[in-house]
C-alpha cells in the first residue's frame, strides 16, 4: 500500500490550481465558469494550507488561515454574482466574447 | 488582546465603527442622504488623518504580531487617506449628475480605505490577505457603481475577474511560503528565509506573491485590466483607483519584499527589474496612440509604477526613500490631472476625448495652465515636482549600480514626454470646436488648487515630503 503523504496533497492542489487558472483564460463561453474557476483556485489553496498545517505537526495557523479563506471566498462569490447580475441586465448576455466594449 | 493593542490600532477601529455608523445613518436619513454621508465620510477621513499624523510611533506590534504601526506605515497611511479624501471631495458633483447618487458610494470608499490601512500595517500573511481583500471587494463594487450603464458594469466585471485571479495567486504563494517556512509572521519569515539553504518551495511562493502584488499595482505583465477598468469606471472612481489603492499596494510590495523576503533580495531583484523595465516601456509606447484621456492616464499610471519600482529594485534605504517620494508626488499629479478631467464638460455632459480639449487655452486659460503643469510634471520637466520624483529613484538605481535600468528609465521618460506634450499642444495650438463649460465645482477647484500648489512649490519647500520619506524609509531598515 502506498502511503499518502504531503506531496500527494500538494500535487492535487497544484493540479486544481492550474485547472482554475486555465478555466479563467481558456474558457470562452460563460462567465459563471470563470466564477467556478476562481472558487477552484481558492479551494486548492485550502488543501495546501490544511496539508501543511498537518505536516507542521498541528500548527493551527494553517487551518485558521483556511477558515479565513473560506469566508472571504463566500463574500467574493456574492459580490461577483451581484456584478454579473447588473451586467446581464445591461447587456442581455454573459458570454465571455461579448465582454468587449472597451479594448485597445 | 489587551487595551494596548486597541490603542495601537485605534485609527483603523474608529474607521470601521464610523463606516458602519454611516451605513446605518444613510438608511435612516430620508432627504438627500448621499451629500450628507459624503461630507461626513470626508470628515471621518480628515479626523483619522489628524490622529495618524499626531502620533509618531516607534515600531510597535499589536494583536500578537498581526498588526504593526511604524513610521513607514504612518507615511503611507497619510498618503492613502489624503488620496481617498480628495478623490471623494472631487466626486460630489459627478455623483449627483450621473445618477449614481446612492449613499453607499462614500461608505464603500471608506471601507476600501480601511482595507488599505490594514494592508499597509499587515505584519502577517493572514492580515495581509484580509486587508487586501477588504480593499478589493469594496473596489469591485465601486467600479461597477453606475449600474445602469454597460461600460461601468463591464469595468466592474473585468476588474472582479482579474482581481480575484490575482488574489488567488497571492494566496497560493502565501500557502507555499507558510508550508516551506513554517510560519506566517513576517519577523519569523525573515529569520527563516535569511539562511543559506532556502527551500525552492519558498522561492516559488515568493514568485506567486510577487505576481499577485504586481496585479494590484498594475505592473507589466499583469497590467491588462488597467486601461479597460480606468476607461469604463465612473471618472471619480478612476481618480480614486489611480491614487489611493496604488499607493497602498506599493506600500505592501515594499513591506513584503524588504521585510519577510529580505533574505531573498537577489531573487526578487531580478523579477523587479524585468517588471519595472516592462512597465516603463509599455507605459511610454502604448499611450502614444490613445485618444481617450482616461485610457491615456491608465497607461501613464502603468509607466509611473515602473519608475517607482526602479527605486524598489535598488533594494537600498535610499531606493525606498525614492519610492516614497515618488508615490507622494505621483498622488498629487494624478489627483490634479483627474480634477482637470472631471472639469471636462460640454453643455453639462462629460466628455473624455483628448480632442475635446482643443483650444482650452483660450476658453479656459486657468484650467489649461493647470493641466499643462501636471503634464509637464508627469513628463519630468524641472523645476516641477515630477522631475525630483524621477531624480530620486534614478539616483538610487545608479548608486545600486543598476545602470541599464536607470538608462532605460530616462529614455522611456523621454518617449512619454511626447504624449504628455501632445495634450499641451492640443490645448494651446488647436482651435476650439466647442469650449468646455466654465463654472467649476468647488470640490474640484479645491483639489486642483492643492495639487497645483504642491507640484509647483515643491522646489521651494521640499522638506515635508523629503524628511517624512527619509524617516519612513529608515524604519524598514533596522540599523
Amino acid at each position: 500500500m502506498m502511503e499518502i503523504g504531503l506531496y500527494h496533497y500538494l500535487t492535487v492542489a497544484a493540479i486544481l490550481f492550474t485547472l482554475g487558472i486555465f478555466g479563467i483564460f481558456v474558457n470562452r463561453k460563460n462567465v459563471i465558469i470563470i466564477l467556478m474557476s476562481i472558487e477552484l483556485m481558492l479551494l486548492a489553496v485550502n488543501i495546501n494550507l490544511v496539508a501543511f498545517s498537518t505536516q507542521l505537526l498541528g500548527d493551527l495557523v494553517g487551518q485558521i488561515f483556511a477558515m479565513f479563506v473560506l469566508t472571504v471566498a463566500a463574500a467574493e462569490a456574492a459580490i461577483g454574482l451581484a456584478i454579473l447580475v447588473v451586467y446581464f441586465r445591461n447587456r442581455g448576455s454573459i458570454a465571455v466574447e461579448d465582454i468587449n466594449l472597451m479594448k485597445g | 488582546m489587551s487595551s494596548a493593542d486597541v490603542m495601537i490600532a485605534l485609527p483603523e477601529i474608529f474607521m470601521a465603527v464610523a463606516g458602519m455608523a454611516l451605513l446605518l445613518l444613510g438608511t435612516f436619513l430620508t432627504r438627500n442622504p448621499t451629500r450628507v454621508i459624503t461630507w461626513l465620510t470626508i470628515l471621518v477621513l480628515a479626523f483619522v488623518f489628524v490622529t495618524v499624523a499626531w502620533e509618531t510611533p516607534a515600531r510597535t506590534t499589536a494583536f500578537e504580531g498581526m498588526f504593526v504601526a511604524d513610521q513607514f506605515g504612518r507615511f503611507m497611511k497619510l498618503l492613502v487617506l489624503l488620496g481617498s479624501g480628495l478623490a471623494l471631495a472631487m466626486s460630489t458633483g459627478y455623483v449627483e449628475r450621473e445618477q449614481m447618487s446612492r449613499f453607499e458610494f462614500p461608505v464603500l470608499i471608506l471601507f476600501a480605505t480601511l482595507g488599505m490601512m490594514l494592508m499597509i500595517s499587515a505584519n502577517d500573511l493572514i492580515s495581509l490577505y484580509l486587508g487586501l481583500e477588504m480593499q478589493s471587494l469594496a473596489l469591485y463594487v465601486v467600479a461597477a457603481f453606475r449600474r445602469e450603464t454597460v461600460r461601468s458594469t463591464e469595468a466592474g466585471l473585468k476588474y472582479f475577474v482579474l482581481g480575484a485571479l490575482s488574489s488567488g495567486m497571492l494566496l497560493y504563494g502565501a500557502s507555499l511560503v507558510y508550508g516551506f517556512a513554517g510560519t506566517t509572521r513576517f519577523e519569523e519569515l525573515a529569520t527563516v528565509l535569511a539562511g543559506d539553504a532556502v527551500s525552492a518551495g519558498a522561492v516559488i511562493g515568493l514568485v506567486f506573491i510577487a505576481a499577485g502584488i504586481a496585479f494590484k499595482i498594475s505592473a507589466v505583465p499583469f497590467h491588462m485590466w488597467t486601461p479597460d477598468v480606468y476607461e469604463g469606471a465612473p471618472t471619480p472612481v478612476t481618480a480614486f483607483f489611480a491614487a489611493a489603492p496604488k499607493i497602498a499596494a506599493m506600500a505592501l510590495c515594499a513591506r513584503v519584499l524588504l521585510g519577510p523576503f529580505v533574505g531573498l533580495t537577489n531573487e526578487w531583484q531580478q523579477i523587479l527589474i524585468v517588471v519595472s523595465v516592462g512597465s516603463m516601456l509599455l507605459g511610454a509606447f502604448a499611450a502614444i496612440n490613445q485618444t481617450n484621456i482616461k485610457r491615456l492616464m491608465a497607461y501613464s499610471s502603468i509607466g509611473n509604477v515602473g519608475y517607482a519600482l526602479v527605486g524598489l529594485a535598488a533594494g537600498t534605504e535610499q531606493g525606498l526613500r525614492g519610492v516614497l517620494i515618488y508615490m507622494a508626488i505621483y498622488l498629487f499629479m494624478t489627483l490634479g490631472t483627474f480634477a482637470c478631467i472631471l472639469a471636462m464638460k460640454q453643455k453639462g455632459r462629460m466628455v473624455e476625448q483628448i480632442a475635446d480639449l482643443a483650444g482650452l487655452s483660450r476658453t479656459n486659460p486657468m484650467l489649461a495652465l493647470a493641466l499643462a503643469l501636471f503634464m509637464f510634471s508627469m513628463a519630468g520637466i524641472p523645476p516641477l515636482a515630477g522631475f525630483f520624483a524621477k531624480y530620486f529613484v534614478f539616483l538610487a538605481a545608479v548608486e545600486a549600480e543598476l545602470y541599464t535600468l536607470a538608462v532605460i528609465g530616462v529614455l522611456s521618460s523621454v518617449v512619454s514626454a511626447f504624449y504628455y506634450w501632445r495634450i499641451v499642444r492640443v490645448m494651446y495650438f488647436e482651435d476650439a470646436v466647442e469650449g468646455l463649460d466654465r463654472p467649476m465645482e468647488p470640490g474640484i477647484a479645491a483639489v486642483l488648487a492643492v495639487s497645483t500648489a504642491v507640484i509647483t512649490l515643491f522646489i521651494l519647500l521640499p522638506g515635508a515630503i523629503l524628511g517624512g520619506a527619509r524617516i519612513a524609509a529608515q524604519s524598514l531598515f533596522p540599523a
